[in-house]
């Protein structure tokens, strides 16, 4: 590795940092009793730190759309595996609708903040039998914002434009999109699992373009996050915000109010639909689009009616 | 084919490594080099003269030399050598616009290759992850560098429509380290200050794939605009640890008040420019190039960056050094 002489200093300091943990890392041992669990505390400690290491040390490989492989194995995935698994327990089905190769994944969106998005990405890593990446499409204003927008790049999310869209899919990759975009993820409690306009169907035109199907996606739990009582638009306007949510716990208890209820959550991947028969052409026919729009549209809203219908609890 | 070229520009690189590579080659007969200022190392066996490309000799020199190839290399992308904003944005602007009125009547030139920058394509939070050639900027450069750029290919696509028998060939070069650039002296300081919560890729394309790319483009027919940048990105605090910085996040409204520090402090010319080139990313795509040239640059962006800091050398610079070349900048 060239760079090694470069960092003489910054190496020698991370090693010593290491041989100091090494150190301490018995003690945890003595302090879990259980030989194998101090065994597995002390792996988790030197991972720990030889994430620290690679990224103070810049030794880590961010690809060009800004998707960075290390960050997200990490440090996002545990964070949001730990929402996955033990908030929201999610029951996702259906994941063998989602081919190994190109796809785009559509879904619903709600929930104030896009929770759904990050967990359908957990949803496709973790149970998918190829461990999916999902490349979401975020909205341009994310990437205004600082750290939430760079932790999104890191983390695969792109903006939301035809020619991100293609690259990802003609490379084969799983992108995952929310069409509703900002009137689904801010729509008020009242209008809870009524899917709002899919816009001008730019993701269906993406997918005819480079052939790849469509897997429509239904999400149910997510409305109940962060209910939406009100929105203060004043504000959202004052603050260069889509929305300004009142929800049961925001603003009233500050920070705290950031908690997402722990709602239980039901993921159906639908049958993919195929857009390869129609030829690249097709994309550039209107008439096609918007019909492959409603028809995904439908799709996901009558997969929603069917599974509200089957929930029992909303939190259990 | 008798083949003459005027490089301009060879003051510096790529426009100095430019005119040694091509005098060097045999299917060249002789190349002039021309700038306002020497070049500091020697460019033989490429001749110098000294003519400034604001100035109406450029037409004689074209046709007293028979030139039929114009390699323009002699845009500036940072201030220093022309002595302030204002000089470099007369050598940029004005200077391509009078070299291009002089090439309009050289009635033996065949062939114009010019040196633009991957910063044309604006910096901002809705760029797409890379830019193809024909993706028009999201928000496009108001100011600097980045707006002489897109004069200097406005002109140049006016000239392609004049003289639509001369070849033209537009290459966009991503950011070079180790010119005076602003980007160069930041990733030089000895703590660099990063905003905090962004941190975008960079593209960067080291100087013998940059000095490669325009003698391909003088002696090879590739008409068009193309996108060149190293293969890789380095997020830019990435780059900062690579090169041994530690990097400092500072909070984006006191942003201006460190920028306004490092500028009068003659630190480094932290300008809005470059604020906004450690905020938002601006990756190109290079496929165009490697279908036309069949080439792609051989060192990666890391490489680039890991040679600028080896030829630096392996230890931050005091900041007497940057303090130097500051001075340089407004002497």
């Amino acid at each position: 590795m060239p760079d090694a002489q470069v960092l003489p200093f910054d190496g020698d300091r991370h090693r010593r940092r290491q041989a100091h943990e090494h150190e301490e890392a018995p003690r945890d041992e003595r302090d879990e009793a259980g030989g194998g669990l101090g065994g597995d505390v002390e792996r988790a400690v030197i991972a720990g730190l030889d994430f620290l290491r690679r990224r103070l040390a810049g030794d880590y490989t961010v690809d060009e759309t800004g998707f960075d492989p290390d960050l997200t194995d990490h440090l996002l995935l545990p964070v949001l595996r730990g929402l996955y698994e033990g908030w929201f327990r999610v029951d996702a089905r259906g994941l063998e609708n989602v081919p190994d190769g190109g796809a785009l994944i559509v879904a619903n969106h709600s929930g104030v903040l896009p929770m759904d998005g990050l967990m359908l990405v957990v949803a496709l890593h973790d149970h998918h039998p190829s461990m999916r990446r999902l490349r979401l499409l975020g909205a341009d204003f994310l990437f205004r914002w600082p750290v939430f927008g760079q932790l999104a790049r890191s983390g695969g999310v792109t903006v939301a434009c035809n020619a991100d869209a293609e690259r990802l899919l003609g490379h084969g990759e799983a992108v995952g999109v929310f069409p509703e975009g900002f009137k689904g993820v801010g729509k008020p409690f009242s209008e809870r699992y009524k899917l709002q306009r899919f816009g001008r169907g730019g993701f269906v035109s993406a997918a005819l373009r480079t052939g790849v199907p469509i897997v429509p996606c239904s999400i149910v739990g997510a409305e109940e996050t962060y209910p939406m009582l009100a929105d203060l638009r004043p504000l959202a306007r004052l603050l260069g915000a889509p929305y300004a949510p009142v929800t049961p716990l925001f603003p009233w208890f500050g920070p705290l109010g950031l908690v997402p209820l722990p709602s239980r959550w039901h993921v159906q991947f639908g049958e993919p639909i195929h857009t390869d028969g129609y030829g690249a052409a097709a994309a550039d026919d209107p008439t096609l689009v918007l019909e492959l729009t409603d028809h995904v549209r439908e799709t996901i809203q009558h997969t929603l009616y069917a599974m509200l219908l089957h929930r029992k609890s909303v939190f259990f | 084919m008798a083949r003459v070229v005027l490089v301009t520009g060879v003051s510096h690189d790529p426009g100095a490594g430019l005119a040694v590579s091509l005098a060097k080659r045999s299917d060249v007969d002789r190349v002039i080099g021309v700038d306002v200022v020497p070049p500091r190392t020697s460019i033989v066996p490429a001749e110098f003269i000294r003519a400034d490309v604001r100035g109406a000799s450029l037409s004689r020199l074209l046709d007293t030399y028979d030139v039929d190839t114009v390699a323009h290399a002699g845009v500036l992308t940072g201030p220093a050598r022309a002595g302030g904003r204002t000089g470099q944005k007369d050598i940029n602007v004005l200077g391509t616009m009078q070299l291009l009125a002089a090439c309009q009547r050289a009635e033996r030139l065949v062939k114009l290759v010019v040196r633009s920058s991957t910063v044309v394509y604006g910096l901002s939070p809705r760029n797409p992850a890379l830019f193809t050639e024909d993706e028009p900027p999201r928000t496009p450069p108001a100011s600097g560098f980045a707006k002489d750029v897109v004069e200097v290919e406005g002109y140049t696509r006016g000239f392609a429509r004049r003289r639509p028998d001369v070849t033209v060939t537009t290459l966009r070069l991503a950011y070079l380290l180790g010119d005076d650039s602003a980007l160069s002296r930041y990733l030089c300081l000895p703590v660099v200050p990063t905003v905090f919560g962004y941190d975008p890729r960079l593209q960067l394309l080291h100087r013998d794939d940059a000095v490669e790319v325009l003698v391909r483009g003088c002696v090879e027919d590739h008409p068009g605009t193309f996108n060149v940048a190293g293969a890789g990105v380095l997020t830019v605090s990435q780059a900062a640890h690579l090169a041994g910085r530690p990097t400092v996040p500072v909070f984006w409204p006191a942003v201006g008040t460190v920028a306004r520090l490092l500028r009068h402090a003659h630190v480094v010319d932290f300008n809005p420019e470059l604020a906004a080139t450690v905020m938002y990313p601006q990756i190109v795509d290079t496929s165009a190039l490697a279908g036309e040239f069949g080439w792609l640059p051989v060192h990666s962006t890391r490489e680039a960056l890991l040679d600028f800091v080896r030829d630096a050398g392996p230890r931050p610079t005091p900041p007497t050094a940057a303090f130097a070349g500051a001075e340089d900048e407004h002497a």
